[in-house]
């Protein structure tokens, strides 16, 4: 099943399965670029064997085979509590929880913001791609404001479903000095790797919670090409999302 | 690792929730994940108090949800791990008991039942049978142990344990309300003193060896793309289930033989049951008594066996027919009439009950 | 023939219904016998009557925990005696303090349909001659003196191991409660 890929570039994570390339995310995707950053970040941290990743029901269920890493597959929404459970048991492993954000902001809004409140020491990312993709593009928390969605036809009223919820600020907000907080986008892929190290250190030096957001592509359900996916994700979405630090251990931070 | 919670045979007056605490130091859990719902408060409470002093640990969590999904998180870790709850709580906690019964993930769960439905009592019910038998969206993968006083909580806490990671299936410690704030006698021991051997428990995450270099990875899901390929997972489930069905199966009845009416009823309830056969036998009447100690799985053969031929069964519960359906699915095709004394939401006492038989044997 | 005794005392808070139950139900698992003691419990009590329901006996094990007919029944304030009026049966010794009000004293059982109805000053004797704070080991005293269910000796060794340090800080305090206990017992001798 597997397609030979020694000929195609750039080189794979060594922390990949080479088994489960090519990957199984729509062409257009953002996982794939999500899920290449994280494995850049391990590989750099030299920490494959003591990783746990978690991983939430939507479209990130399809990272489930995607790292030579053991992985659980929760429910919605319940990736922060089990990796939560898995870190309280054993404090040596390094536990990531990987979520949408319908996951991470609406069904599982409470474990987020508890895991956060009790600066438990695990590593949360969140994919931000302003809809529910598996179910078939409905509207989540982080739709936009007029952005139509399967649930928001007529576009997201701000009147009718509220303001888009902006996670890292929040978090930010109500996290311990120690905690690590930050969005970054596919469209930096390289400065998401960083925040995805920090984050990790935060973890692994025991100083606090950990949170990235990134803001990713659905192009399946935005229903545009390539040129405006683009378009959409530095135009409306980057406005809308401010990406940067918003805490780093002893320094604070705030966005770009 | 720590000295022994229990070394000796210690014979205590306490409350039920002191002794589920006891029995689950003893028994060596490492972690107790849970949040505050009466009547199980108590549990939380002792088990915090004598945690550190064992090297074991506890989280409370933002929700039953959170305290469910985290002792799944820690059982995968290899590691003992247990909650408790009870009412609205033992309904968010069908969420992880499913993904357990999937996965195939040793949760250990006390519940002491309060009534309902709704928020209705903190007091005490039996109304918690079908979701802890059969709640959620699956088909009951689960073992229930119904306890009928504070030896049982000490006994079947630990068995638990052992139940959940032999045959690697959520357990389920089922009381009540009036078994975790009642009092009374209990003799608290060292399992190993009673040949009790603790379950090895082994890692689904985490185990030596980097993943893809010195072992292959596990991926474990609980989501399956086709029908068939689900069909598959549950029949295995089911074959699991059922190859294991018959050694966990337990139960207790007496003064069946001659009986002309069987009286049955589980936890607490049984305990009037038993009092009020004694004292019917003492008067001459032909009663026998039978208590389901599983309701899952429920000793359905043993039942039937025990009343083959009366004249009447008379089902017993603090519930409205959540027993008396277990009951008639294993009874099945036999004629025997079931009689019927609930009390949902409210306790039942012995002199009642013979009452209510002196009446049907009129 | 069983001497299982049902036990039903019942009170408002702060009169110290659960511990008088706690020290005895306690005392008589000390001494060898079976034993059930369980506290109603439930938003009631948050401001309403508090209840201890008990079960002493010799050999039998104890059955459910809470009962529907009291061998005893001890109430000490008007709610409480609208609190026991289901558990009153024609065996009941029935036991009331001579504080509650002429109100309450028309809901109290008839003497004919109880095996005996016994009026004890318990509050008046703690205000007047002893102290208000022992009042429910007056009670505690009574409860004893119609269930024998242990020797005075065991109550006055569980409230000895109680009250350890505030005896030692003060004797007069042992003297007072040993008398209350002995006032209890005589209540209702």
């Amino acid at each position: 099943m597997a397609v030979e890929l020694t000929n195609v570039a750039p080189a794979m994570p060594a922390c990949w399965r080479k088994e489960t390339k090519t990957h199984k995310f729509c062409p257009g995707c953002g996982h794939g670029i999500v899920l290449k950053a994280l494995g850049e970040a391990i590989d750099e941290l030299g920490i494959q064997d003591k990783v746990i990743f978690t991983v939430d029901i939507g479209c990130c269920l399809l990272a489930i085979d995607f790292f030579n890493v053991d992985t659980v597959q929760t429910h919605h929404g319940r990736t922060n509590a089990v990796c939560t459970g898995i870190k309280r048991a054993t404090p040596d492993k390094i536990c990531i929880a990987y979520m949408g954000d319908g996951g991470g902001y609406a069904i599982g809004s409470q474990h987020l913001v508890n895991a956060a409140a009790r600066n438990e020491r695990i590593t949360s990312i969140l994919v931000n791609n302003t809809n529910y993709g598996m179910t078939g593009g409905q509207m989540a928390p982080t739709t936009l404001p007029g952005q139509k969605t399967e649930t928001s036809p007529y576009g997201r009223s701000v009147e009718q479903q509220g303001q888009p919820t902006h996670g890292p600020e929040m978090i930010a907000a109500m996290a311990a000095e120690g905690a690590y907080v930050a969005r970054g986008t596919v469209a930096k892929p390289k400065v998401l790797k960083k925040y995805f190290k920090k984050a990790l250190e935060a973890q692994m030096n025991g100083s606090g919670f950990s949170f990235v957001e990134a803001l990713s592509t659905c192009p399946t359900n935005w229903a545009t090409n390539a040129k405006k996916t683009w378009a959409f994700l530095e135009g409306p979405m980057a406005e809308e999302y401010p990406t940067g630090e918003f805490k780093v251990p002893g320094e604070g931070g705030k966005a770009e | 690792m720590a000295t022994k919670p229990i070394e000796k045979d210690t014979n205590v007056f306490v409350t039920g929730n002191e002794v589920v605490a006891w029995a689950a130091l003893a028994a060596d859990a490492q972690i107790m994940y849970g949040y505050p719902i009466t009547p199980q408060n108590e549990i939380m409470h002792y088990w915090t108090r004598l945690a550190p002093q064992h090297d074991r640990r506890f989280l409370q969590t933002e929700d039953e949800l959170s305290a469910g999904f985290t002792t799944c998180g820690g059982v995968m870790t290899g590691t003992r791990a247990f909650t408790a709850t009870a009412g609205p709580g033992t309904i968010l906690m069908q969420e992880p008991i499913t993904m357990a019964e999937m996965m195939r993930i040793p949760l250990v769960v006390v519940v002491q039942q309060r009534g309902g439905p709704s928020t209705a009592t903190v007091i005490y019910s039996q109304q918690e049978v079908n979701l802890c038998c059969y709640g959620g969206n699956g088909e009951g993968f689960r073992v229930v142990y119904s306890t009928s006083g504070h030896q049982d909580l000490y006994d079947y806490t630990i068995k638990a344990f052992n139940t959940a990671w032999k045959y690697r299936v959520p357990t389920i410690v089922l009381g009540d309300g009036y078994q975790a704030k009642m009092r009374e006698a209990v003799t608290m021991y060292d399992p190993a003193s009673r040949g009790i051997e603790m379950e090895p428990t082994t890692p689904f995450v985490g185990a030596e060896g980097c993943p893809g270099v010195d072992r292959d990875p596990r991926f474990y899901r609980n989501t399956y793309n086709t029908e068939e390929e689900l069909l598959d997972v549950v029949n295995d489930l089911k074959a699991h289930y059922d190859s294991f069905k018959d050694e966990v199966i337990e139960y207790e009845e007496s003064d069946i033989d001659d009986a002309e009416i069987v009286v049955v009823g589980h936890g607490v309830v049984s305990r009037a049951c038993k009092e009020a056969v004694k004292a019917l036998r003492k008067d001459g009447f032909k009663v026998g008594y039978f208590r389901p100690i599983t309701l899952r799985p429920f000793p359905e053969k043993q039942l039937a066996a025990a009343v083959e031929g009366k004249k009447c069964v008379l089902a017993v519960e603090s519930a409205l027919g959540q027993m008396k359906r277990l009951m008639t699915d294993g009874l099945y095709g036999m004629t025997v009439p079931i009689e019927e004394y609930f009390k949902p939401g409210k306790g039942v006492s012995a002199q009642e009950l013979v009452e209510k038989v002196k009446s049907m044997m009129d | 023939m069983s001497d299982l005794k049902r036990i039903m005392l019942a009170g408002e808070g702060g009169q110290g219904v659960q511990s008088v139950a706690m020290i005895l139900s306690e005392a008589s698992y000390k001494a060898g016998k079976q034993v059930m003691y369980i506290p109603n419990f439930g938003v009631e009590q948050r401001g309403g009557v508090s209840v201890a329901f008990m079960q002493i006996s010799s050999e039998d094990p104890i059955g459910s925990p809470k009962f529907d007919d009291a061998d005893i029944i001890v109430a000490l304030s008007d709610r409480a005696v609208r609190r026991v009026q289901d558990f009153v049966n024609p065996n009941t010794i029935y036991v009331y303090d001579s504080a509650i009000s002429d109100e309450a004293r028309k809901d109290l059982p008839k003497e004919d349909e109880v095996a005996k109805l016994v009026e004890i000053s318990a509050h008046e004797i703690a205000n007047t001659e002893l102290h208000v704070r022992v009042f429910n080991v007056i009670i505690m005293g009574a409860v004893l003196g119609l269930t024998h269910m242990v020797p005075e000796e065991d109550i006055k060794a569980a409230l000895e191991k109680k009250f350890a340090k505030k005896f030692e800080a003060d004797p007069s305090l042992r003297d007072m409660n040993y008398t209350a206990l002995r006032k209890g017992m005589e209540l209702v001798g």
